[in-house]
């Protein structure tokens, strides 16, 4: 059975005079415990929108939800503020991408891990304090002793990117969802944190949703993966179907942006043409279809269903012939 | 944090320097010179002589400055041109009139006005937070001594409720200890001393407090909204962490932040109002001496007050300061 299981998920975001904003169009998608499953699209994509959805976080107020949320057989959605405030933290913890803004400023790590602890974990703010500094040392922060009464600015940026991570382990959830935890941080600590990551779930059999747009990272990390574009799925695929043989164009496009280092010398990067603000509605067409090589005139009339095939899920009414992979070996 | 008071103890020195170097200036600016300036205008030729050789004003002029300083280190500001009273004796017994009212003022504006700004921030946009949005839009625009007027209107003359002005009965014979006449009774057990003190009080205060009350309503507001999106606040939500905590220890905390500036800078704008309220509550403070030594160039006396209204000007900020660094840890290590 699924840990989390993310049906027909649909947030739209109404503010008064604006028009309606679909910013997460029928996601779906489940999560097995101890599995890693990537997330992954161009900024704009709906994938913080998704998270936060799952989480419980976004505002009511101006965000109209739709569709379920179901982690262990309990329905997020429909929970209480009470009854969510109960499980994260406990059962679903998050790290985000800034860690600068992601830490309270004016009080000490210390007590940004022990509160979470005292709350769900019933303990006394002494054994939360012996217990923080062990956490600390778990994610690797040098001196956990000394460090617990420091304050986030008096940290690098890597070291609060591992507060982060020990306050979100620090009641064993059995899901962690990880908002681009590295694209704050230097390229050289981006890989200490990843590898981190890694470390601590599966050493800790926690399932790890895992949200960028860099595909290396989710090459590196990922039993899964899903595309988005547009608020939408558009390809989901297991690590090796999707980085052997992409099927959808803007997967296909994606991955023949980035730099290799197999590539023959002097032989351009593709990036795909355009950007997100070229979309077409989905009610339209394909939203891809402005910018993608294959389109032709049914992409433009006809918007395409999320289909099982070839072994992955896939949304395109004129996938990349198989075969015609560009991206063997890459990565 | 000791350092840190230390510090800013210190950097307090070089403020009140410069400010002394001004009055000095100032009143070595003045038509006549500084000694007809501290005598007046009818003063005799032999006394502004006379006076003259105290200032040593045929002296190089730092000789006369670090003899000004001197002096108004010991205390000695001069006599008054209108009472002949050494100004430090008239304006010790009238600072803790002024202190009484400005501290009160403050105590109801901090004390009401952080509860309700962070109340207009939860309920934003619909009445509650309305209605206080207008309250203190009427409160900034509304004159201090028409207030004051209205006040005492309502709860005087229509209700008879509290007195209409001055600081205490006649008929309470109180025994003056620190001249603050609330806590005199307190400190001397004459309990209905204090009881008739703090009904003096009651109006004057309200009336003060509606300026730096509003202010601070509107700057908690608006503070506690900015923080409430920041992303601290939704990694304490991701946390599970009661609406209780994520309230007080991470929102309200850091949204207290401009608040203590703005607290300190009302403060020292307080001294404004407080003359105006003290005319219209005839509360005998500093405002009464200040208007006075304007109006007949008193300009002994306005050096001594001048000079006390800047250093508590700086007192006040440096507490500011240290309220800050106490919230505020990014503070203390500069
Ligand atoms: N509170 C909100 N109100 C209105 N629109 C919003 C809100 N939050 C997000 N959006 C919009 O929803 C869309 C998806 O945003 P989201 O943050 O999920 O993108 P993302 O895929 O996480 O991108 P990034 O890589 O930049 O983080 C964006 O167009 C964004 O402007
Ligand atoms: S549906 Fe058409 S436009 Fe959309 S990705 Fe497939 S081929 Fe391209
Ligand atoms: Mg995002």
């Amino acid at each position: 059975m699924a840990l989390l299981d993310v049906r027909d998920l649909s947030v739209v975001f109404k503010r008064k005079g604006t028009r309606p904003f679909t910013a997460v169009d029928g996601v779906s998608f489940s999560v097995e415990p101890g599995q890693t499953v990537g997330l992954v699209g161009e900024s704009g994509s709906g994938k913080s929108v998704t998270s936060l959805a799952i989480m419980g976080l976004l505002r009511k107020r101006g965000a109209e939800i739709g569709g379920s949320v179901t982690f262990e057989d309990t329905e997020l959605l429909t929970l209480s503020d009470k009854q969510l405030r109960d499980r994260r933290g406990r059962d679903l913890g998050m790290v985000f991408q800034d860690p600068l803004s992601s830490l309270n400023p004016v009080i000490t790590i210390g007590l940004q891990i022990t509160e979470v602890l005292e709350r769900h974990r019933g303990m006394s703010r002494k054994e939360a304090r012996v217990e923080a500094a062990e956490l600390l040392d778990r994610v690797g922060l040098p001196d956990p002793q000394r460090r617990i009464d420091e304050y986030p600015h008096q940290l690098s940026g890597g070291m609060r990117q591992r507060v982060l991570i020990a306050i979100a382990l620090a009641c064993r959830p059995k899901l962690l969802i990880a908002d681009e935890p590295t694209t704050a941080l230097d390229v050289t600590i981006q890989a200490q944190i990843l590898s981190l990551l890694s470390e601590l779930v599966s050493e800790t059999d926690t399932a790890l949703i895992m949200i960028t747009h860099d595909l290396g990272i989710v090459a590196g990390l990922c039993d899964d993966v899903n595309v988005m574009y547009g608020g939408r799925i558009v390809e989901r695929a297991q690590r090796h179907d999707l980085f052997d043989r992409s099927r959808h164009p803007y997967t296909h496009g994606l991955l023949q942006s980035i730099p290799r280092l197999d590539a023959p010398r002097g032989e351009p990067l593709t990036p795909i043409r355009g950007s997100v603000s070229d979309n077409i509605e989905w009610e339209q067409g394909c939203a891809f279809a402005p910018r993608c090589p294959n389109a032709t005139d049914v992409c433009w009339s006809e918007p395409p269903e999320l289909k099982a095939d070839d072994g992955r899920m896939l949304r395109c009414h004129n996938p990349v012939a198989i075969g015609d992979a560009v991206t063997e070996g890459a990565l | 944090m000791l350092r840190f008071t230390v510090r800013r103890l210190l950097q307090a020195v070089p403020t009140l320097f410069v400010l002394s170097i001004l009055v000095f200036a100032w009143l070595r600016l003045l038509p006549g010179g500084p000694a007809t300036a501290l005598l007046g205008d009818k003063a005799t030729p032999e006394r502004v002589a006379a006076m003259n050789e105290v200032l040593g004003l045929d002296d190089p002029l730092y000789v006369q400055y670090f003899g000004f300083l001197g002096r108004i280190l010991t205390g000695d500001f001069g006599n008054s041109l209108i009472t002949g009273d050494p100004v430090m004796e008239e304006v010790s017994w009238a600072f803790p009139a002024t202190l009484e009212l400005s501290v009160a003022a403050m105590f109801l504006a901090v004390l009401f006005g952080i509860p309700m700004g962070y109340i207009a921030a939860r309920f934003r946009g619909r009445f509650l937070d309305n209605a206080t949005v207008v309250t203190t839009l009427v409160g900034v625009a509304v004159p201090v001594f028409f207030l004051g007027f209205l006040l005492k209107y309502i709860f005087t003359q229509e209700m008879s409720l509290l007195p209409p002005s001055g600081r205490q009965d006649v008929l309470i014979d109180a025994t003056r200890v620190t001249g603050i006449a609330t806590l005199d009774g307190l400190l001397t057990g004459e309990f209905d001393a204090t009881w008739d003190a703090m009904l003096h009080l009651i109006l004057p205060a309200v009336a003060l407090a509606s300026i730096p009350f509003a202010v601070i309503v509107r700057i908690t507001r608006a503070s506690v909204l900015d923080v409430q999106g920041e992303d601290f606040v939704r990694t304490a939500n991701s946390k599970g962490l009661t609406t209780q905590i994520v309230r007080k220890r991470h929102v309200l905390r850091n949204a207290l932040l401009p608040v203590s500036t703005t607290i300190g800078l009302q403060t020292g704008l307080l001294m404004s109002g407080a003359v105006l309220t003290e005319k219209v509550f005839a509360w005998g403070g500093l405002g009464t001496l200040l208007e006075q030594a304007i109006q007949q160039r008193d300009y002994p006396r306005l050096q001594g007050l001048i000079l006390l209204f800047a250093t508590v000007f700086v007192l006040v900020n440096l507490l500011v300061d240290l309220s800050y660094a106490i919230i505020d840890p990014r503070v203390r290590v500069r």
